[in-house]
């Protein structure tokens, strides 16, 4: 996989981020740029603050008291911080988290609900969104019979992908997706993954995945996170060579780690 | 191996112990309820009839029907339930799904489970002072209703801020990442999947009010009042009262006629109870996750 050209602008520019919950520090020393139509994979043990670091890109920070943020964020150039309407920032930007949640909406209502909240009423626009989510998620075939039943009555692997289905019907610049794939079976993972490929044409992704071969099948460029701290950021293929520039990313890689 | 197996039987009796004592407890309480009831029923059934539901009293109230304080208890319920719900539901709202978690918002919370403790007759004397006298509704329904509102407000505010936490919280997360304002997810997600759980906890609570006789005694209630009321600022005779009044006040009653009051009471909340609980069964068999 080649990496994205570089663009004149980033759309994601990170700099010095530090995390904390109370006084304990999640993560701290994030600087990183995300390119345009990039796949940026972000990989890293359990407790190493990929989720952290996801929450605070579209500021849900703002929902966990506890949590405090440092440093600056760039989102198409502009500090989200200073960004007037949060919520226009969050509809740039879909979220799907590791387990699906489906919302207790029919199938459509589910993928409906945000183009709903952006002021789409008419039942014709509201098809077409509706429909090409849900094909981009490639669950369409499997849903087109039962747009009317529960959203939760779906297979957990439908289900996350009606919440992919979900988070595209925002019309979102970015995704971010948090180990999509850790209650979804084998092959549906590989549809899923496909689909991101071909999302890579329109928008871009940063993807926390605990299975290092998924960074390795998608991403462009990966992070390694390790207990609230980025060690290391290269190009994906680099970091299974021996080109890595740190001994903990080789062994993390390289499942040799204790 | 031997050792084991006697172990485990020791371990099965008293299981079963336990369990007995568990059974045994709640049988007890239900003596009382199976008690009081078929007291009621074998006393005061005899009186019913369609008449004595739809007369009024007679001859200084030792005989006749209780239709006045019938129609009192139910204009006395509805109206509390007017005022109650709309400002215990706002503010359940506020404080479940809008207020910081700081020490204003947690000594409120506390000022709520407290208020639900002030002994009825407080309120009683509060709505006097307040209603009655400062608003100058006079001893009405308005004003005896209102003084019910206010006490039923912390149980009506506790049951809806119950019914809103129990909406998962990655529900409204899910939809906060969508770019949804509180207000929208409130109204889209969390209000949907709470409403049958507000509604049936409200009824329930308020129609124990249907009970309450200290703060309606001064504020709104009549002795005897052989009329139907006319609006909300008219006196009017209520159950409880009635009740009250011909067990300890009127010389001369017969003693079928109390039990008799009592077991419509009674019924009445029994049956507000058994229509939230089929409404609350009814919405849940449509429950979504
Ligand atoms: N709400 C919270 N309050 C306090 N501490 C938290 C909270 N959420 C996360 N943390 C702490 O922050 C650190 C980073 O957590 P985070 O969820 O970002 O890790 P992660 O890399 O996503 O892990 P995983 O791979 O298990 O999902 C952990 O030490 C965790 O205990
Ligand atoms: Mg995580």
């Amino acid at each position: 996989m080649v990496a994205a050209e570089p663009q004149a602008r980033p759309l994601l520019e990170v700099r010095d981020l530090a995390i904390r919950y109370g006084d304990t520090l999640a993560l701290s020393g994030v600087t990183l740029e995300v390119q345009k139509h990039e796949i940026f994979g972000i990989i890293g043990p359990a407790g190493s603050g990929k989720t952290s670091f996801l929450r605070t890109l579209n500021r849900m920070d703002q929902f966990t008291p506890s949590m405090s943020v440092d440093g600056e964020i760039r989102f198409n150039g502009r500090d989200i911080r200073r960004w007037r309407n949060v919520y226009s920032l969050r509809r740039k930007i879909g979220v799907v988290f590791p387990l699906p949640v489906g919302l207790p909406l029919s199938v459509y209502d589910n993928v409906a609900l945000s183009p709903r909240l952006g002021g789409i009423k008419k039942k014709a626009d509201l098809d077409v969104i509706v429909e090409r989510c849900l094909r981009r998620a490639a669950l369409w075939d499997e849903v087109k019979d039962r747009l009317d039943s529960l959203g939760s009555l779906l297979s957990g692997g439908q289900q996350q992908r009606l919440t992919i289905a979900r988070a595209l019907s925002q019309g979102p610049e970015l995704l971010l997706l948090d180990e999509f794939s850790i209650a979804v079976d084998p092959v549906t993972t590989m549809r899923i993954e496909d689909v991101l490929k071909e999302l890579r044409q329109e928008i871009t992704i940063v993807l926390v995945t605990n299975l290092v071969q998924q960074a390795r099948r998608l991403a462009d460029r990966t992070a390694f996170f390790l207990t609230g701290e980025c060690v290391e950021i290269a190009e994906t293929e680099r970091m299974f060579t021996r080109e890595v520039q740190d001994e903990r990313t080789r062994d993390y890689v390289e499942g040799r780690f204790g | 191996m031997f050792e084991a197996s006697d172990l485990n039987e020791r371990n099965r009796r008293v299981e079963r112990l336990w369990r007995l004592l568990f059974l045994v407890m709640t049988v007890l309480l239900i003596v009382p309820v199976v008690v009081i009831l078929s007291v009621l029923i074998h006393k005061g059934g005899p009186v019913l009839s369609i008449d004595f539901l739809f007369t009024e009293p007679v001859q200084g109230m030792t005989a006749g029907g209780i239709f006045p304080a019938l129609v009192g208890t139910v204009w006395l319920v509805t109206v509390a339930l007017l005022a109650s719900v709309p400002i215990g539901v706002a503010a359940a709202l506020y404080l479940s799904e809008y207020a910081p978690d700081n020490w204003l918002t947690r000594a409120i919370n506390l000022a709520i489970i407290n208020l639900a403790g002030v002994p009825s007759i407080v309120h009683a004397l509060f709505g006097v002072g307040a209603f009655v006298l400062f608003f100058r509704f006079g001893t009405s329904i308005l004003a005896a209703s209102l003084t019910l509102a206010i006490m039923t407000l912390p149980v009506v505010i506790v049951a809806t801020r119950e019914s809103l936490q129990a909406v998962p919280q990655a529900f409204r997360e899910a939809c906060w990442n969508m770019g949804a304002t509180r207000w929208q997810t409130i109204r889209r997600v969390v209000l949907p999947n709470s409403i049958s759980g507000i509604l049936t906890g409200v009824i329930l609570e308020v129609s124990r009010t249907a009970g309450e006789t200290a703060p309606i005694m001064f504020t709104g209630a009549a002795f005897f009042l052989p009329f139907l009321p006319q609006s909300v600022y008219d006196q009017t005779m209520a159950m409880s009262l009635h009740l009250f009044v011909i067990s300890t006040q009127v010389p001369g009653v017969p003693e079928a006629l109390p039990f008799g009051v009592a077991l419509v009471l009674i019924s009445m909340v029994l049956a507000m109870n058994a229509i939230s609980i089929a409404f609350r069964m009814h919405l849940r068999s449509k429950k979504k996750w």
